[in-house]
């Protein structure tokens, strides 16, 4: 089975179907929203920051299944978790997902995040794989909105 | 089984077996699968006449065009003016003169915003397009709205994505300066009932630019029987490269237009005083035009022509209605444009599932659709989805590759269970 297949099969469905931290968090500190002009799909982020401790977060969006899959393993890995250390994920992802990180040679945090290297497979989805974390950043950064088409992948 | 029955009624029209051996790429497998090629209203194949066609040009005739005198350079004339005449005749132009290559539909649009619209539209005139145009059809007449603070009046469509005439009548005023319309729908299929809403302009004292691009490479056009003021398409939907596409425009009209682009071939005279504009087309092509396109064009017109634009209709159309058949009885789908008059696009939604997922998932079975919003994020709000599937139809696909993208789609379905 090819890694895209497999990435559908085992990941993606369980978390399209049941997304975790999905919802409005109504004592949030960050919001950000996410955009991919060119699929349409958009996902809206909401955390609630404790100095530098993600303490809460969860995801609401029109999304493709890589997208909601990507955005509920994103919720469940960086709850909890610094911010600086979120980062790190962020980074690590987006390099995974576009090449740049070899998850299976290179060292990472990414754990089961590493399913979505199967993206790689799939080029014209390495976008909806990779919105909720730019989403996630751009909250940090209290911007609020991303788009994956500002040419920073 | 239906589809060998109507397989057959078919064939009689149009040897399929025959025609897709012309074309080399749909013998290839992606993802070591047989291609399913159902993207053909984003760019359709080319066949082996045309491919053979532009090689030779490049290696055996090749100079530029209306410059020199020596023998390649009269050939490359003589080639790209009789691709010239090979346009005219399959649009049933009134004279050659009236067809003007381009790179393409959008950039046809543009010429006829920047020649007419930005030589005759001004502050408060309005211009009429419909619901269902692609980006193509709108972006280059909002510019022009800003530019002159003109406005654009839009055509509603009902559920099925046909235009109501009658709210498009009543957008007439005094006002109104220009009509631009889909000749069919790249989204929806839908093929408008451009003849009398022409004839509708007309009356007004409007004239009117047709989007061709879904249309030529599907249906028979005569430009002079749709009485159109300007007509656009382009020469990669229909079998020929990229790059080269049609303005065809009533030659009163491109008379008084003012050029679209400055440089070569395009002025009689030029002093730093003052130039002097070449007669129409040039006047309208300037620089070294895309010469190997428009003669590999040419060719493609002859390959289609070799076919019959009417076994094209037939077959394709036999083609929609199979599809369209089998896809209603897969549950959870919904087709969106469902015109009475329609080319062979099949746009729809799977309930549960986002398009490009579906898209994704058929790709890993060898069949290639588009998933997105076409170009026309308009007509996706008007139906309220984010994005469609769309299959699309050419003269070279098959029954049984319809049964292929149901197969498809029930494998998607099983995905998503």
């Amino acid at each position: 089975m090819s890694d895209g297949r497999q990435l559908y099969q085992e990941v993606i469905m369980d978390h399209n179907k049941k997304p975790r931290n999905y919802g409005v968090l109504a004592d949030a500190n960050r919001r950000a929203e996410g955009h991919n002009p060119l699929c349409g799909d958009h996902i809206s982020l909401a955390l609630r920051l404790d100095d530098d401790l993600i303490r809460e977060i969860a995801f609401q969006g029109e999304t493709c299944a890589i997208c909601k899959a990507s955005a509920s393993m994103m919720t469940t890995n960086v709850k909890g978790k610094s911010v600086a250390d979120a980062e790190t994920l962020i980074q690590e992802f987006r390099d995974m997902a576009t090449g740049k990180l070899d998850t299976a040679t290179q060292a990472h945090h990414l754990g089961r995040l590493n399913v979505f290297a199967g993206v790689r497979e799939l080029p014209t989805r390495v976008k909806c794989a990779v919105l909720p974390w730019h989403t996630l950043h751009a909250a940090f950064h209290e911007e609020s909105s991303a788009t994956t088409e500002s040419g920073e992948f | 089984m239906t589809s060998v029955s109507l397989h057959k009624q078919a064939a009689t029209a149009l040897d399929v077996d025959k025609v897709r051996a012309d074309f080399p790429i749909l013998m290839r497998r992606v993802h070591d699968l047989p291609l399913v090629y159902l993207d053909n209203a984003a760019s359709s194949q080319m066949p082996q006449p045309v491919i053979e066609r532009w090689v030779r040009y490049q290696q055996s005739e090749h100079a530029n065009v209306h410059r020199a005198v020596h023998a390649l350079s009269e050939i490359a004339t003589r080639e790209y003016e009789g691709a010239r005449d090979k346009v005219a005749r399959f649009i049933n132009a009134h004279e050659s003169r009236e067809v003007i290559f381009t790179r393409g539909t959008t950039e046809g649009i543009n010429l006829v915003m920047h020649g007419f619209g930005r030589a005759f539209i001004k502050q408060g005139d309005e211009i009429i397009l419909s619901a269902l145009e692609h980006h193509s059809n709108i972006v280059p007449w909002q510019m022009l709205c800003e530019e002159k603070g003109a406005r654009l009046r839009i055509i509603p469509m009902n559920d099925a994505g046909e235009l109501l005439l009658d709210e498009y009548e009543k957008l007439f005023n005094a006002h109104t300066r220009f009509v631009t319309l889909a000749h069919v729908s790249n989204a929806l299929g839908t093929v408008n009932p451009v003849r009398g809403m022409i004839h509708t302009a007309h009356q007004h004292g409007v004239p009117v630019l047709l989007d061709g691009a879904q249309a030529a490479p599907h249906m028979a056009v005569d430009v002079q029987e749709l009485d159109c003021d300007f007509y656009t398409f382009s020469g990669h939907k229909m079998c020929g490269p990229t790059g080269i596409g049609v303005l065809y425009g009533k030659a009163q009209w491109l008379e008084k237009m003012q050029p679209y682009q400055g440089g070569g071939d395009m002025i009689l005279n030029v002093t730093f005083e003052k130039t002097t504009y070449n007669a129409i087309p040039y006047k309208f092509e300037a620089g070294t035009p895309p010469i190997a396109a428009a003669i590999a064009l040419g060719v493609a017109i002859d390959y289609l022509n070799g076919i019959g634009m009417g076994a094209i209709a037939q077959h394709e159309q036999a083609l929609l209605s199979y599809a369209t058949t089998q896809l209603r009885q897969v549950k959870g789908v919904r087709i969106i444009g469902t015109a009475q008059e329609k080319a062979a696009v099949l746009s729809f939604t799977l309930e549960g599932i986002h398009p490009h997922d579906a898209g994704t998932l058929l790709d890993m079975e060898g069949i290639a659709i588009r998933a997105g919003h076409h170009c026309a994020q308009p007509v996706m709000q008007r139906f309220g989805v984010p994005a469609t599937a769309r299959a699309s139809f050419a003269f070279y696909n098959t029954f049984a590759e319809v049964d292929a993208l149901i197969a498809g789609i029930h494998k998607v379905q099983k995905v998503f269970a």
